[in-house]
This record gives C-alpha cells, structure tokens and sequence, in this order.
C-alpha cells in the first residue's frame, strides 16, 4: 500500500507535467521520460560535487527546467502549426538524443544517490518496518504537487494557463502574449519530471533507459486520468501506483499486464477518462 | 496545362511500372549492394524492416493513424511462427508464417477495437501502452511458452517443396532470394490495396474522417482494417526475422522496435510504401558504418536521433518526399509557373443535365419525404431548437431563413442525424431516423453541403468526388481489397459527370488545397451532390461568393434541384427567393412562420425578427 503511494505520487507528478504541456500548448511530449531522467543525472553530478542532497534537487529541478524552456524556444515553438504527428516524432527523437548523449557521457551502468541523512533508516509504522525516505518522497512530492497546484488554480499565470487549455487562440486574441506563456509552461511541466526524477533516485537506480518505462506508465495515468486534466492526473497517478503495489504483491509478472487491464477498462468505460474534458480532442 | 503528376482515379500510362522496377530493384540487389559495403545480413534485416514498414505506411501514411505499437503486431507473428515451428507442430516454414501473420492479425482486431476508440495522441498513447503489456506479457506470464528472456531458439530455415523441385534455402544471399520474394508479394499486395476503393478511402479519412463518414462510409470499419493490415505485415515481418536469425529475439516487442520502425518510415517518407525500406536501408548503413568504420561504438544512436531529429525539422515529407521536390524543382519550374492558379469562371449556364438521384429500395415516389416532429435541441442552459415540426413533400425546394442563433445549422445536424435530438423524431421517407448514424442516413439518401468547407484537402477534385460516388455504389463498407477502381460500373461516369455539373472538369486533377474559394464551394455542393442524395441540405451554399458567382449557383442549384428535394438555408434574401418555392423562418429556435416567399417578404412579423421589435 506505502509502495503504491509512493509511486503513485510520483507518477502523478509526472503526469502533471505531461498533462498541463499537452493541454496547454497541445503537444504530446514524447521526450518526457527522458526529462525525469535529465533531472536524476542532473542531480547525480550536483551531489557528486556538493554532496549536499538539496542541492541535488534543485540542481536537477533546475537544469530540466532551463532544458525544457530551450528546447521550446528552439525546437518545440516551430512545431505548433504543424501536425499533431510531427510533433509526436520530433519530440520522439529528442527524447532519443536525451538518452544517448547521457550514454555516452555517463556509460549505460546504473548509478546510485545515498538517501540524505535526514531520510536514512527506516520509521516504525506501528505494523511495520519502513524506510524513512520513501515517506519523504510521499512529503516532498505533495508539497511540488500542492505548489503546482497553487500556480495553477491561484495565481494570475495560473488562470491564463488554464484559460489557455480552454482556448489558447481565444487568449491570444484577449492580448495576452501565449508564446511565452507556452514558453513558461513547457519549463514547468518538463521541471515536474525533472524533479520527481531526482527524488526517486535514491530509490530506484539510475540508468539512462530510466525514463522509458515511467513515460509509457504515465501514459497509462494520462489516458486513465483523461488528457489535460490537472486532477485527473493525479487521480489516475494514484490509482495506477496502487493497481502496480498490489499486483506486484500477489505476482510481479502480472503489474503491468494489470495496470493495462485498468487502463483498456477505463477505455471502454469512458473514454474520455475519468476526469478528461470534453474540448480538445 | 501540364500532365498531372500522377492522376491515380484514371487508366494508368503504365499499368506495372512500379511492380516491375521493384523486382528490378530487387534481383538487381545482390550485384549492387556488396559493392556499397553491404553484408548479405544486413540487407536481409532492411527487406524485413521494409516488409514490416509496408503495413505501417498504409496505417500512418494512408490512413494518418500514427501507432507506437506495431512491435506487439511482430512480436507476436514471430513468437507464433518460431513456437509452431520449434515445438515441432509444423515443419512447413511457409506455412508457420502464414499462421503468424494470421495470429497478429487476430491480435490486432482486438487491440485495434480497443486503441480505435480514440483518435491523435490519444491513438498514440494507447498503441504505446498496449505494445508495452505484450513485452511484460511475453517476459513473465507467458514466458513457458516465449522462453521470457531468452526468447525461442533454432528456429528452421524453410524448405520449399514444389511439384518436381525442392528448394533448401540457405543463409546469406540464398536467404535473400526467399525475403525478397516475400517483400515482392508485399509489395504487390499493398500497392493494389492502396489503389483499390478501399485506399482511396483510407486517405479520405486520413484527411478530414469527419466529412468521410457523413458521405456514407463507416470510418471505424476501414480504420480497422487498416489497422489489421497493418498487423498482418508486422507478424509476417516478425516471423521472417526468427526465420533469418534462426532465434526470435524478446526484443521484437520492445518499445525499440515500434521507435526505430516509426523513425525509419519517417527518414524514409510518409505515404510512399517505399519509404521504410530507404529509411531502412540508411538506418542500417549508417549504424554499421558508424560503428566499424567509424568506431563510435554506442554512440552510433546519438547520431542518428540527430538525423532524425533534423529530418523532422526540415524536410518534412522524408527523403523521398525530398527527392521528389529536387525532382520536380529541376525537371517542373517553367511549368509549375506556367500553372499558376487560374480560377476557372464558372458559366453562368452549365451545360449538363443533373444526375437523378439514385432509386433505392423502397421506391418513394409521392408524399411527404421528411417529416420531423416536436424536434428539441438543449445544449446545457441553451434551447437550440425548441419543439419544431416541419414537412417537407417531395420534389419541394425549400427555403430556411433566420437571424443569427436561430438554430438553422443545429436544426440541419440533427437532420442529417450528426448531433442527437434531445426530443423529437424525425422520418424520411417513411422510416423512422431518429437516432441513426450519419452514416446510414447518408447511405438512405439524405445528405448536406457544409456551410464551412468540409473537403479532403490533399486529394485531387477528382479523388474527392471520386470518394463520395464510392459511398453510394458500395455500400457504407466492402471489403474490396483488390479490387480496381476503374472496373466499378459507373463510377467514373458518375464522377465526370458531377465534374461537368459543377464545372470543375478542368481542374479535376488539381489538389484540393490549390483551389480558389469559390471552385472549393462548388467542389463541397459537388461532393454532396456525388452521393445522388434524393433529400439534399445545403447549409449557406452561397456564403462567401462574390456577386456573379451567386447568381450562377444559384442557377446550378435550380437546375440539379430537378427531381431531388432539397432545403437551402442562407442568409442571401434575394437568391433564396429566387431559388425556392416555400420558406421557413427560424427565431430563436422556434419556427416564426412559413409561406411564399412573397408572403415571407411582406409579413411583418419576419421584418421585426431581423430588425427587431419595439416591444423589448
């Protein structure tokens, strides 16, 4: 159950970023994965070098923001008025040239971050044994959740985001400068990814395939959540880390095979998903 | 006017060109290649990677449905293939594969039923997804079966037994004989089916799915069956890759094998069949030469993503899509400048008779062809149309007016049955359609011409008339995968003719997208005119026409209106008096009043409706 909370909040972070990029500029980035990534390697050299564990996170929080805001400027920006498959296969091939240059700079053997002393150890939950750290990220990852959160539903960028969901050219026309806006909002959600990747990775270690298996898993929450939709997100975050923990219990082959089962019950069920809008399909 | 590049509704020049040049290129390979560095392997995995890419062009390219998960469609051929044969239940290789590629294409009925609910990103994201339970499928649960990570060993290499003569088909170049002609059969295969009825269908939807399935096609279906062609070739592929290995690799399913097939199909060219095999061909080069010659050793891939990446930024349409542009910059630019784009006048008088609208069973002749009853339309808060009764005798033209927000288009979609009533029922020709698809209803005869251009933008004027006659003379879906268009009994005639009737006959072989607004108007009239609809609905025909365009149209729609019932909406006064016999007037979604357009004109009521009353 913990297990599955945990993944569930970070899958729903994830899927956060996923979620406000595609509803927002309407671009499905298929390089996401490799932002979480970016974000643990990033924070792997900044404790190598620190050894500080805060440091870490905001180094690999940071690095993937200003990755996410150059790629958009550069790339991303010239791909909105081109078809939704383009932009599918470009950002496709980025996540690519994300991974492989990571190769080649840190080889494909995995690499570990010690949890910071403060997360070390495992708490007496009363019926169990379990290892403090995981109940960080469960703390750490509400707070970036409840952050997100506050910058969406109470600030003044916030409103323009999700008006822009509604209607970006609406927005646009109101005299409100939506390239930056996008701009902003490409940097935050691949952040989100980016962060929750140097969270995890004292948990899980890190490779740099790391992202392929959490992109494909976010997908799964983004279609069980319904796409575009900031709660439906985490819903489906947290449904999809409880679905993983308990099958892995009973038989670990069978997690996923589960987690797809859901996903394709959702499908039929409502296909927008459980929370999806109906605009913008 | 130059020669169109490729008319591809009419005879071809030369009916087996790109057959033949194919098996040119192919016997031709085993000469040629070896002296380009290439080893026998290598070659024999870019026939494998074209085969399989076949099958996805006609799903991406043709059909537009961009799917990340053709690797679960050539795991499961492969596994299929290399257990039967492994385990000793067949020994006929042939045989084995066929078995496969039926089995994908079994799997991919089901995921396709599932995956199809969803179009775009969401398309994407579910073929992802699904592929990626095949990979965990295979490793763990079904792992006494697949081997999980080991895969399935010793598979056979065939042996083909024909009637007095055996062929033990050996490694290397003698296995490329045998791929080779497996690619060659695929290759025939999807050319006929992307020239059968069934392919000019598939690119109808890849360019607007909406409007093909309000001219009478059931889009799901075909999308389907695009999907399961699609599977067919990936299993096949996947069952030839254990047959060249003599090993089917775990692999096959993973996510790589769906990324590098969509990225080769992409370096390649989208919608040209040929593109995965070029991208194939410069994928695999590039990856052997980097790593032997070159030495980057892993780093092979980074470089090619760049590639890729670049390739998507800049030359959208892949190498071949490139080449061709190369192609005709070199060979076309005194006459591509020579066809800039003339609009042709429309004569005011159009010297062709209308087509009749088609008998269907159940001959209507007389009485009342629509009668819609206490039709409601709510859209949250909002009553779009309140309670409306409305006949319709057949024969009649009629008239609908009203100001903006009367509920005129909203009344027309649930006519033509694109949008639920929340109340109300509607009968056409004695059948009840309340209800019913737009599909059907288009297939019973009743159709509309969209008030926003609804057209099929990368097909030619002729391809798109040519799509909306298919509707009505096959039925709403036949599987007619090699069938060849020009043999369909009245096709071509019914096409030219709504070509004459709209007088577009000169441009017929022009891109939509080239065409000025006015042809474009007259091409959507035209398109639902190609269905031969006895009821037909024209929402604002004449929007946007400069004067004299006005009066011709309305002179071609007097003139197609003879035997055919149609209701015109439009907010031109004068043409629609002109044009029709009876009028109906819509105020906020309630019907004002009916009569005479003359009674129409001088009915107070009507005046203070657009001008607005005293009383507010």
């Amino acid at each position: 159950m913990f297990n599955g909370l945990v993944l569930g909040a970070l899958l729903a972070l994830i899927s956060s970023g996923l979620t406000i990029i595609y509803g927002t500029l309407g671009v499905l980035n298929l390089a996401h994965g490799a932002m979480f990534m970016l974000g643990g390697y990033a924070g792997y050299v900044a404790f190598g070098a620190t050894g500080s564990f805060v440091v870490a996170i905001a180094a690999g929080a940071l690095f993937v923001l200003v990755v996410g805001v150059v790629m958009e400027r550069v790339i991303i920006r010239h791909f909105y008025s081109r078809p939704n498959e383009d932009q599918i296969l470009v950002t496709f091939g980025l996540s690519i040239v994300y991974v492989e240059l990571v190769r080649f700079a840190f080889g494909s053997q995995s690499l570990t971050i010690p949890p910071p002393p403060w997360g070390a150890g495992v708490t007496q939950l009363g019926f169990m044994l379990y290892p403090t750290y995981r109940l960080v990220v469960v703390g750490i990852v509400a707070v970036a959740l409840l952050a997100l959160y506050i910058v969406l539903y109470r600030t003044r960028l916030g409103m323009i985001v999700r008006a822009g969901i509604e209607d970006a050219l609406m927005v646009d026309s109101l005299g409100i400068n939506v390239y930056r806006i996008f701009m902003i909002v490409f940097g935050i959600g691949a952040m989100a990814a980016g962060f929750a990747g140097i969270v995890n990775a004292p948990v899980v270690s890190l490779t740099p395939d790391v992202g392929e298996m959490i992109l494909v898993q976010t997908f799964v929450v983004v279609v069980i959540g319904g796409v575009g939709s900031f709660p439906g997100a985490i819903l489906g975050g947290l449904i999809s880390g409880q679905i993983l923990s308990i099958t892995s219990m009973i038989n670990p082959g069978y997690a996923y095979v589960m987690l797809f089962a859901a996903m394709t019950l959702v499908l039929v069920l409502r296909p927008r998903g459980l929370m999806g809008l109906r605009s913008r399909d | 006017m130059s020669t169109p590049p490729r008319s591809s509704a009419g005879p071809r020049r030369y009916p087996f060109l790109v057959e033949g040049l194919t098996a040119l290129g192919l016997i031709a390979g085993p000469f040629v290649l070896p002296l380009l560095s290439f080893a026998p392997n290598t070659v024999n995995q870019i026939l494998i990677w074209g085969l399989f890419g076949l099958g996805f062009d006609i799903l991406f390219g043709f059909t537009g449905l961009l799917s990340f998960g053709q690797s679960a469609f050539f795991g499961t051929g492969g596994f299929i293939a290399a257990y039967l044969l492994t385990q000793n239940i067949l020994t006929s290789v042939p045989l084995a594969l066929l078995i496969g590629t039926v089995g994908a294409m079994v799997t991919g009925v089901i995921v396709g039923l599932i995956a199809l609910r969803r179009t775009g990103i969401y398309f994407a994201m579910i073929t992802v997804a699904i592929a990626e339970m095949f990979y965990f499928l295979e490793n763990s649960p079904l792992s006494a079966w697949t081997g999980g990570e080991n895969g399935i060993p010793g598979v056979p290499t065939p042996i083909i037994v024909l009637p007095g003569f055996t062929w033990k088909v050996g490694t290397g170049w003698a296995m490329y004989n045998f791929l080779a002609i497996c690619l060659f059969v695929g290759v025939v295969v999807a050319l006929r089916i992307v020239r059968s009825p069934v392919g000019k269908i598939l690119s109808a939807i890849r360019d607007n799915p909406l409007r093909a399935e309000a001219l009478g096609h059931s889009v799901a279906a075909y999308k389907l069956t695009a999907f399961v062609i699609a599977a067919g070739y990936a299993g096949l592929a996947g069952g030839l890759l254990g047959v060249l290995q003599g090993f089917m690799p775990p692999d096959a399913f993973s996510f790589d094998t769906s990324g590098q097939l969509v990225m080769q199909t992409a370096i390649g060219g989208v919608g040209t069949l040929f593109g995965p095999l070029l991208g194939a061909t410069v994928w695999l080069f590039l990856r052997d030469f980097l790593q032997s010659t070159l030495n980057l050793g892993s780093a092979w891939k980074l470089v090619l993503g760049l590639v890729f990446v670049l390739l998507v930024c800049f030359l959208r349409r892949g190498l071949i899509g490139g080449l061709v542009d190369l192609y005709k910059l070199a060979c076309h630019r005194a006459e591509v400048e020579a066809e800039a784009p003339e609009e042709t006048p429309m004569p005011i008088v159009t010297a062709a008779e209308p087509m009749p609208p088609k008998h269907r069973d159940g001959d209507f002749e007389a009485g009342v062809i629509l009668k819609a009853t206490g039709l409601t339309k709510r859209y949250g808060g909002l009553l779009a149309n309140s309670n409306i009764d409305f006949t319709v005798k057949v024969g009649e033209l009629r008239g609908i007016i009203g100001p903006n927000g009367a509920g005129k288009s909203t009344f027309f979609k649930m006519l033509t049955c694109e949008v639920p009533p929340s109340s109300g029922t509607i009968v056409f020709e004695d059948k009840d359609i309340t209800g019913k698809g737009v599909t059907e209803v288009c297939q019973l005869g009743l159709t509309k011409s969209y008030q926003v251009n609804q057209l099929f933008t990368r097909l030619t004027v002729r391809e798109n008339l040519t799509i909306a006659a298919l509707a009505e003379l096959r039925g709403k879906f036949r599987l007619d995968l090699f069938r060849n268009p020009a043999k369909i009994k009245g096709l071509s005639e019914q096409v030219n003719h709504t070509l004459d009737l709209v007088s577009l006959t000169a441009r017929a072989d022009t891109t939509v997208s080239a065409l000025a607004y006015g042809e474009k108007r007259r091409l959507e009239i035209g398109l639902a005119l190609a269905t031969s609809p006895s009821l037909l609905l024209l929402d604002e025909p004449l929007a946007g026409m400069s004067p004299s365009e006005r009066v011709a149209t309305v002179k071609l729609l007097k003139s197609i209106a003879k035997g055919r019932t149609m209701i015109v909406i439009d907010h031109d006064m004068d043409s629609l008096f002109e044009l029709v016999e009876w009028i109906t007037v819509l105020q906020e979604g309630k019907v004002l009043t009916e009569g005479t357009p003359d009674q129409i004109k001088n009915d107070p009521v009507v005046k203070e409706a657009y001008l607005g009353g005293l009383h507010e």
